[in-house]
């Protein structure tokens, strides 16, 4: 049996349409992640799946219960953390965990084991209100509570956005540490480069999946001639170089260009064509998975 | 005229008894794409808010377009662009109503904000929005606007905080596009950012840590300085050191 299996939902508010016909399965034990910029209807799928939300098409199942028929056995097996900071700011972090493992009827020394190595960086400013955190204790103390009951699914809605590259870091490794310990992860985030944290991710936009796979495969997937090229004045590079023959795309892509060429492509040619272009430097390069996200939100 | 458009020596702000900008110094050359990257809590937000004008240091010195960032922070409101992915423009105003707002706000005259509005909007293909709601636009409208809005007044330096957050990629390059443009055309880009491949896309980057600038180079420079693969890697070494809590 999976974690969570949805079937075919669709969720429209007035005329958007939020989510549009998704299917997808997470196995027990998987850390999944949902990649994806805002619009892409993944709030509103953490939504139906924590059963704050009832889907207009479709089903969906969390640990073998209905999202819809069993709400109550839903709650109480599953942790969600939503994007916005959603504690009670008044109350102390230590009052805050008291307070949701009391809702949850579970002892904070029960589950102590568990949400310990998270906690323990936390604890020091146990009397501390949540309101006063930082963004990354504030992330902490919102983890902790998400797990306080010992859930066997855990949903956390863009943990990562607005946090630095290192907190970013820290809290993937947290989140493999829960996924050891038998915790199904679904977590959603718009950094392309945090997919590789995952053992499964959907891309999504627009309500739609584009496609899923493990990181591996869908950069595999990736078939098109992909070469960066660089020279001196970027701007006028990329100007230049969509103007070659062969040349489908050129896009920025960091310090370099990314070009997508066809058959009808030549590397020499292509030196060539753009001879007086200064500092001109042309290779093959490897695909991630930004480019594959650009090449499916193109078909 | 002066290399520099922004140019501070010793810049430090004081909150009571915590320092949140200890003497930072740099200078960001004319044109130039320059990144300001820093962790949560390393007073990046404390420095650009001085350089925009809209607190004064505690002690230091230093010009932005000209104008003292000690005494002149009205001046330098008036004269940069500012523009953030959280606030830019009014969703329930149309899209000429917003560039109306914004050129009233920098003291552009009636005449003068009829004429560039309709430049911006001919430039952008928007001509056919003049009269849509902001709030109905597709996000990658709303940035591109965003962004003319912000230099709607032609400021010598625009200043942008965080701009991409939530994007899709598509979007986000053409936004970099735009800014590549307006770089080309002579605008110098300040910019904040945590998607650490965007830093790779600037001239220079510094680097905040625990209130100090602790590194400013190129990006390939940085990544020879620390022998690091990318700029993340760069920005980890650095920040990993941090002595603040957060």
């Amino acid at each position: 049996m999976s974690a969570i299996k949805v079937e075919n939902i669709s969720k429209s508010f007035g005329k958007v349409k939020a989510l549009d016909g998704i299917s997808f399965e997470v196995e027990r034990g998987e850390l999944f992640g949902l990649i994806g910029p805002d619009g892409a209807g993944k709030t509103t799928l953490f939504r139906l799946l924590t059963t704050l939300l009832n889907p207009d098409e479709g089903r969906a199942e969390v640990d073998g219960f209905d999202i819809v028929k069993d709400y109550h056995a839903i709650r109480e097996r599953v942790g969600y953390m939503p994007g916005r900071f959603s504690l009670y700011q008044d109350l102390t972090v230590e009052e805050n965990l008291n307070f949701f493992a009391a809702l949850f009827g579970v002892n904070v020394e029960d589950s102590y084991d568990l949400v310990a190595p998270i906690y323990r960086q936390i604890e020091p400013f146990k009397k501390r209100r949540a309101g006063k955190l930082s963004g990354g204790m504030k992330q902490k103390l919102a983890l902790s509570c998400a797990l306080i009951h010992r859930p066997s699914v855990l949903f956390l809605d863009e943990p990562t956005t607005g946090v630095d590259a290192v907190s970013r870091c820290e809290f993937w490794d947290m989140l493999s540490d829960l996924k050891q310990r038998g915790i199904t992860i679904l977590v959603s985030t718009p950094y392309m480069d945090e997919a590789s944290r995952c053992d499964r991710v959907a891309l999504c936009n627009e309500g739609r999946i584009l496609c899923i796979d493990t990181p591996t495969d869908i950069v595999a997937g990736f078939d098109t001639p992909l070469y960066s090229v660089r020279a001196d004045n970027m701007y006028q590079l990329l100007l230049s170089a969509r103007g070659c023959r062969g040349v489908v795309e050129c896009y920025p892509f960091g310090e370099i260009h990314h070009l997508i060429a066809d058959r009808e492509f030549d590397i020499e040619q292509f030196k060539a064509k753009l001879a007086d272009v200064r500092g001109l430097c042309i290779e093959p390069a490897e695909p991630t998975i930004e480019d594959m996200f650009i090449k499916l939100m193109k078909q | 005229m002066n290399d520099y458009i922004i140019s501070v020596r010793e810049l430090t702000k004081c909150f009571g008894d915590f320092t949140a900008v200890n003497r930072i110094s740099f200078d960001v050359r004319r044109g130039e794409i320059f990144g300001f990257l820093g962790a949560n809590g390393a007073g990046k937000t404390t420095a650009m808010r001085m350089l925009c004008g809209l607190s004064y240091p505690t002690s230091g010195s230093g010009t932005v377009a000209g104008w003292d960032v000690m005494r002149e922070g009205e001046q330098i409101k008036r004269h940069i662009g500012y523009m953030s992915q959280r606030f830019s423009l009014y969703n329930d105003l149309t899209v000429w109503e917003n560039i109306r707002l914004f050129a009233g706000i920098y003291g552009l005259s009636k005449t003068e904000t009829e004429r560039r509005a309709t430049e911006t909007l001919e430039r952008l293909n928007f001509s056919s929005e003049r009269n849509t709601l902001v709030g109905s636009l597709p996000l990658g409208w709303k940035q591109k606007l965003s962004f003319a809005v912000a230099t709607i007044h032609r400021p010598e330096v625009v200043f942008l905080d965080e701009p991409t957050g939530g994007v899709d990629p598509i979007t986000r390059r053409q936004f970099w596009e735009m800014i590549y443009e307006a770089a080309d055309g002579g605008t110098t880009i300040f910019v904040t950012t945590h998607y650490m491949d965007e830093a790779e896309y600037c001239s220079r980057v510094s680097i905040m840590v625990d209130g100090e600038v602790r590194a400013l180079d190129t990006p390939a420079r940085l990544k020879e300085q620390f022998a690091a693969e990318s700029m993340d890697e760069v920005f980890r070494i650095l920040a990993r050191g941090a002595k603040r809590g957060e």
